[in-house]
C-alpha cells in the first residue's frame, strides 16, 4: 500500500515530463497507474472479504507516535476501489477532454496528486496521516478548480473552496488531536476498539464539534454547501472525479470511519440527521432552480451527500447498509452524468438545459450512457440505483420518532432525482426535436467510453448484486457497525410498501419534470433569500478580513522607524513594570546611602564631564561640535573603565572612539548642512518615553546590585588562566584562548561590515541614481 | 559610586533613546553610538565594580588573588565595543551614501521604497 501511494506521487510529478515525451498519449501511463493499483487492491480483496484487516507500518515520526500506518478493511477497500477504478476512467477521459491543451501535463500532475492523496486518505491507519492526506486533497482540489487560471471566476472559486475546506481542515486537525488525547492513541485500529472510552471522555464534545466541522465543510453540508457549485468552474473530469465521486465523499468517509468511535450518542445522531436532512432538502430544491447541467448535478450531489450524512446519523444497521449501497450507486450514476455533461459541453459548446435537444441522433453512445445512468438515478428496475433507493426508504421507515420526517426528506430528494434524471437522461437526448442542437465535433471514443463503462457497471451491479458487491458492502457496513453483517442485496423484494413508494416517487418525479419550467420561474423570487445565504456571509467575511488586515498592517507597518522603536521600548517598559508589580523584588535604597560617602574626587569629575556634555549635545546645532562632544563622552566612559580595573576595555574604547571621530570628520563634508527637523507635537511624547526608559534601566541595575553575584566563572578564570592558558592577562586569555571561536566570529562580523563599507564607498552609481 | 553610576547609565539611555527617536539620520547615528556606550556601561556595572585590582595575574603568582576585577564582563565588553564600532562605521558610511543617492537625511522621506523610486 505504501508503494502504491509512493508510486502515485512519483508519477504525479513525472506527468509534465511524460507529456513532453508522449504528447497526447500521456493518458496511457496516467491511466495505467490507477488501474494497476485497482488490480492490486482486488488481489487484496479476498482477504478483506474474509474479515481480515490488513495493516502496514512505516515509521515516520515514532517519537510523536505518528506513523505512516496503512489500514485496509471493508470500508477503506470500498473507497479505494472507487477511487482507483474511477481514477482510471477519469484519466482516460481527461486525455480526450483536454486533448491538445498546452497545460495537459500540469493537469495530470494535479489529478494524479489528488488521486494519490485521496487514496492515502482512505488507506491511512493513523489519524494524523488522515489529516495530512486530507489537506493534500484540499490543496490539489484548489489547483484543479483553478486550472483555468486565466479566468477570474475560477480563481475565486478555487480560493473559496480552499478557504472553506481549509478551515474545515484546521478544525479537523484540532478534532483529531483531541480524539487522540481522549482515546490515548492516534492509531485507527486501536481507536476503533476504544469507542466507550472516547464517548465518555470530557473531550468528546469538543472533538466531535471539530471533527464534524471538518467533515461538513469537505462534504459540502449546509451551511458550507456553497463552495461546491462554484467548484464546477473546474474542467469536467475534475468535477466528475473530485466533486461527485471522491473528494466530497471524504467527509462521509470520515464520519463512517469514526462511527464506531464517536457514533451512537445523541449529539452525533441529532446533529447528523439535522444537518444532513437540511442539506438534502436544500440541495434538491436548488437543483430545480438551475438550467446549467453542471449546476444541477452539483446541487443533486449536495442533496445526495446530505442523504448519506443523514443515514450515517441514523446509525442503525439498515441505515448504514443503505448508506454504503447508495454511496456506490450514486458514485456510478452521478459520475456518468458528469462525464455526459462534459461530453455535451465539449461537443455543442453549451451546458444550458434549455438550449439542448435531440442529441441522441448525433451522440448515440453518450446518449445511451445518459439513459442508463438516468434510469439508475431514477431508481428504476433493474439498476443498482433501484436497490439503493429501496434500502433508503426501508431505513428511514424503521421505528423511530422521526420516521415520517426522515422519510419525507428522502422522498422529496428522490422525487427531484427522478425529475433531474428524466431531464438529463431523456429530455436532452431522446425527446423528439425538430431542431437538434448542432455539434461542433462528433462523439469521440475516449470521451464516450468512460461514461458507458460506468453506466454499464451500474446495470451489472443491479442485475448481479450477489457477486462481489454484496460481500464488499457487507464488510464496509461492518466496519461502521463493528458487528458482523449478513444482509443480502436483492433486486426484487416482492410487492410491498417500499416498492409502492418507489413507484409513487417516479410518478411524482415525472410530474415535477413536466412542470419544471414553472418551478424555474420561481427562481427569481428566491433572490432575496440568497442575499442572506452563507455564500454572501462568506463574501462579507472574506472582504472584512482583507480590509481589516490591510488596516492593521498600515497601522503597524507604517514605515516610520521611530514608531517601531517606540513600540519596542514601550513593550519592554510595560513588561518590566508588570513583572515588578507582581511581587518582584523591592528596592531598598535607605541602608545603602552611606556608600555615597566613598565617592572619590576623580569620579565626581568624570560625572561632571558627562552630564554637561549631554546637555551641550542637545543644544548644539553644529555637527562638528556634536561629534566632538561624542568624543568627550566616549573618553570619559573609557576613564571609568580604567578606574574600575578594566585597562583593556579602556584601551579599546579609546581607540574606537578616536576612529569613530576620524571617520565622522572624513565623511562630514559630504553631508548637507544640519537642519533641525522638528516634530513638536510628538516631541513631548518621546521625551516622556525616553525618561521612562532611562528610569527603568536605572531601577533594574539598582535591583540587580542588591543581590550578590553568584558566578563561579570569575574564580575559574582566575585559577586557570595562567595554569591552562599560559597568560597573565585574564581578559586576553579568555578572548584568544578560552573563547577563541567567539573572537573569530567577531572578526568575521567586522570583516563583513568592512566589505559592506567598501561596497558602499566604491560602488559606482547605477543608472537613475543621482551622482 | 555604586549608587551614582546606575543613574548615570539611566541618563545616558534616556538621552540616546531620545536621539534615536529623531527624524534626522545624523541624530539617529549619534543616538546609536550613545546607546552602545550606555549598554556597555550597563553590562560593566551589572558585572560588579572592583576598585583597583585589574584582571591581571601578578608576575610572581600562578593564580589571581583578590581583589581582582571580574574578567568575564570585560571580555564581553571588548567584543561588544568592537562589534559596535563595526555597526557605527557602517551606519556613518550609509548616511553619506543615502544622502548622495536620495538627497535627504530625513528618515520620514525614506519610509517606503516606492516613494524613493518616485523621486527619480
Amino acid at each position: 500500500m505504501f508503494l502504491a501511494i509512493l508510486a502515485g506521487f512519483l508519477l504525479a510529478f513525472a506527468a509534465p515530463m511524460l507529456y513532453r515525451w508522449l504528447g497526447k498519449w500521456v493518458f496511457v501511463p496516467m491511466a495505467l497507474l490507477p488501474f494497476s493499483i485497482f488490480v492490486y487492491l482486488l488481489t487484496l480483496a479476498p482477504a478483506v472479504l474474509n474479515g481480515q484487516n490488513l495493516g502496514e507500518l512505516q515509521a515516520w515520526a515514532p517519537s510523536l507516535n505518528i506513523n505512516l500506518h496503512f489500514f485496509l478493511d471493508g470500508l477503506s477497500l470500498l473507497f479505494a476501489l472507487l477511487i482507483t477504478g474511477f481514477g482510471t476512467l477519469i484519466m482516460l477521459y481527461a486525455g480526450g477532454y483536454l486533448k491538445g491543451h498546452p497545460l495537459l501535463g500540469r493537469f495530470y500532475l494535479y489529478l494524479a496528486l489528488f488521486m494519490t492523496a485521496m487514496l492515502g486518505l482512505v488507506l491511512a491507519g493513523n489519524i494524523i496521516s488522515v489529516f495530512v492526506f486530507w489537506e493534500l486533497t484540499s490543496i490539489s482540489s484548489y489547483l484543479l478548480i483553478g486550472f483555468g487560471h486565466d479566468k477570474e471566476s475560477s480563481r475565486s472559486s478555487a480560493l473559496q473552496a480552499l478557504l472553506v475546506t481549509g478551515l474545515g481542515g484546521l478544525a479537523l486537525m484540532g478534532g483529531m488531536i483531541l480524539l487522540g488525547l481522549a482515546g490515548e492513541s492516534y492509531t485507527l485500529s486501536e481507536l476503533l476498539e476504544r469507542g466507550d472510552l472516547v464517548r465518555n471522555h470530557a473531550l468528546y464534545l469538543p472533538a466531535l464539534v471539530l471533527l464534524l466541522l471538518g467533515a461538513f465543510t469537505k462534504s459540502a453540508q449546509f451551511p458550507f454547501h456553497f463552495w461546491l457549485p462554484n467548484a464546477m468552474a473546474a474542467p469536467t473530469p475534475v468535477s466528475a472525479y473530485l466533486h461527485s465521486a471522491t473528494m466530497v465523499k471524504a467527509g462521509v468517509y470520515l464520519l463512517a470511519r469514526l462511527t464506531p468511535v464517536m457514533g451512537g450518542t445523541d449529539e452525533w445522531q441529532y446533529t447528523l440527521m439535522l444537518v444532513g436532512g437540511v442539506t438534502t432538502v436544500l440541495g434538491a430544491l436548488l437543483a430545480t432552480q438551475h438550467t446549467d447541467l453542471k449546476a444541477i448535478l452539483a446541487y443533486t450531489t449536495i442533496s445526495a451527500l446530505g442523504l448519506l450524512v443523514t443515514m450515517t446519523g441514523i446509525g442503525t444497521a439498515p441505515a448504514l447498509e443503505a448508506m454504503v449501497v447508495f454511496l456506490l450507486a450514486h458514485a456510478l450514476y452521478k459520475g456518468t452524468f458528469f462525464l455526459v455533461a462534459g461530453n455535451v459541453d465539449h461537443a455543442t459548446g453549451t451546458r444550458d438545459l434549455t438550449q439542448l435537444s435531440g442529441l441522441s441522433g448525433t451522440m448515440r453512445y453518450t446518449a445511451t450512457a445518459a439513459l442508463l445512468a438516468g434510469m439508475s438515478m431514477a431508481g428504476l428496475l433493474p439498476f443498482f440505483g433501484f436497490i439503493g433507493k429501496e434500502l433508503l426508504y426501508e431505513a428511514t421507515l424503521q421505528e423511530s420518532p422521526f420516521r415520517w420526517l426522515l422519510f419525507a426528506v428522502s422522498f422529496f430528494s428522490g422525487m427531484v432525482f427522478v425529475a433531474v434524471a428524466i431531464a438529463l437522461g431523456f429530455g436532452i437526448f431522446w425527446q423528439r426535436s425538430t431542431r437538434p442542437t448542432p455539434l461542433q465535433h462528433p462523439d469521440k471514443p475516449l470521451l464516450y467510453l468512460p461514461p458507458v463503462i460506468l453506466a454499464c457497471t451500474g446495470l451489472v451491479f443491479g442485475l448481479l448484486p450477489g457477486f462481489f458487491v454484496t460481500p464488499l458492502l457487507r464488510r464496509a457496513a461492518e466496519a461502521m457497525l463493528g458487528v458482523e453483517q449478513v444482509f443480502e442485496l436483492a433486486l426484487w423484494h416482492g410487492f410491498n410498501l417500499v416498492l409502492g413508494l418507489s413507484l409513487l416517487t417516479v410518478l411524482l418525479g415525472y410530474v415535477v419534470y413536466r412542470y419544471s419550467n414553472k418551478l424555474l420561474s420561481y427562481a427569481s423570487r428566491f433572490n432575496g433569500l440568497y442575499r442572506l445565504g452563507p455564500a454572501n456571509l462568506y463574501q462579507l467575511g472574506l472582504n472584512g478580513f482583507l480590509t481589516g488586515a490591510t488596516k492593521i498592517t498600515a497601522t503597524i507597518q507604517n514605515g516610520y522607524l521611530r514608531s517601531y522603536i517606540a513600540a519596542i521600548i514601550t513593550a519592554f517598559i510595560a513588561l518590566v513594570v508588570l513583572s515588578l508589580s507582581r511581587g518582584g523584588p523591592r528596592l531598598e535604597l535607605a541602608n545603602r546611602l552611606p556608600e555615597l560617602t566613598q565617592l572619590r574626587l576623580y569620579e565626581v569629575v568624570l560625572l561632571m564631564m558627562i552630564i554637561p556634555a549631554l546637555i551641550f549635545l542637545f543644544k548644539s546645532r553644529s555637527r562638528l561640535t556634536s561629534i566632538a562632544i561624542m568624543g568627550i563622552i566616549g573618553y570619559s566612559v573609557a576613564l571609568f573603565y580604567i578606574l574600575f580595573g578594566a585597562p583593556d576595555v579602556a584601551a579599546t574604547q579609546l581607540l574606537i572612539e578616536t576612529l569613530t571621530v576620524v571617520i565622522f570628520v572624513l565623511i562630514l563634508h559630504k553631508l548637507p548642512a544640519f537642519t533641525y527637523l522638528s516634530h513638536a507635537s510628538e516631541r513631548y511624547k518621546y521625551v516622556l518615553l525616553s525618561l521612562a526608559f532611562g528610569a527603568v534601566m536605572t531601577y533594574v541595575i539598582l535591583i540587580v546590585k542588591q543581590y550578590p553575584l553568584d558566578s563561579q566563572l570569575k574564580a575559574y578564570y582566575g585559577q586557570s588562566s595562567y595554569l591552562l592558558g599560559q597568560g597573565r592577562n585574564i581578559v586576553n586569555v579568555i578572548l584568544v584562548d578560552f573563547r577563541a571561536l567567539d573572537t573569530l566570529g567577531e572578526i568575521v562580523v567586522l570583516a563583513v561590515a568592512a566589505i559592506g563599507i567598501m561596497a558602499m564607498l566604491k560602488l559606482r552609481m547605477q543608472k537613475g541614481d543621482k551622482p | 559610586m555604586e549608587l551614582i553610576l546606575p543613574f548615570l547609565i539611566g541618563i545616558l539611555f534616556s538621552a540616546s533613546l531620545y536621539l534615536i527617536l529623531h527624524r534626522h539620520f545624523f541624530k539617529l547615528i549619534l543616538g546609536l553610538i550613545l546607546f552602545g556606550l550606555a549598554t556597555n556601561l550597563f553590562l560593566f556595572v551589572i558585572g560588579r565594580l572592583t576598585r583597583g585590582g585589574s584582571a591581571i595575574i601578578g608576575p610572581e603568582e600562578k593564580v589571581a588573588t583578590e581583589p581582582f576585577a571580574d574578567p568575564v564582563p570585560q571580555a564581553l565588553l571588548l567584543t561588544a565595543i568592537v562589534i559596535g564600532f563595526g555597526i557605527q562605521a557602517f551606519a556613518i558610511v550609509l548616511i553619506k551614501r543615502v544622502y548622495q543617492s536620495f538627497g535627504t537625511n530625513d528618515l520620514d522621506d525614506m519610509n517606503t521604497t516606492d516613494q524613493i523610486e518616485e523621486k527619480h
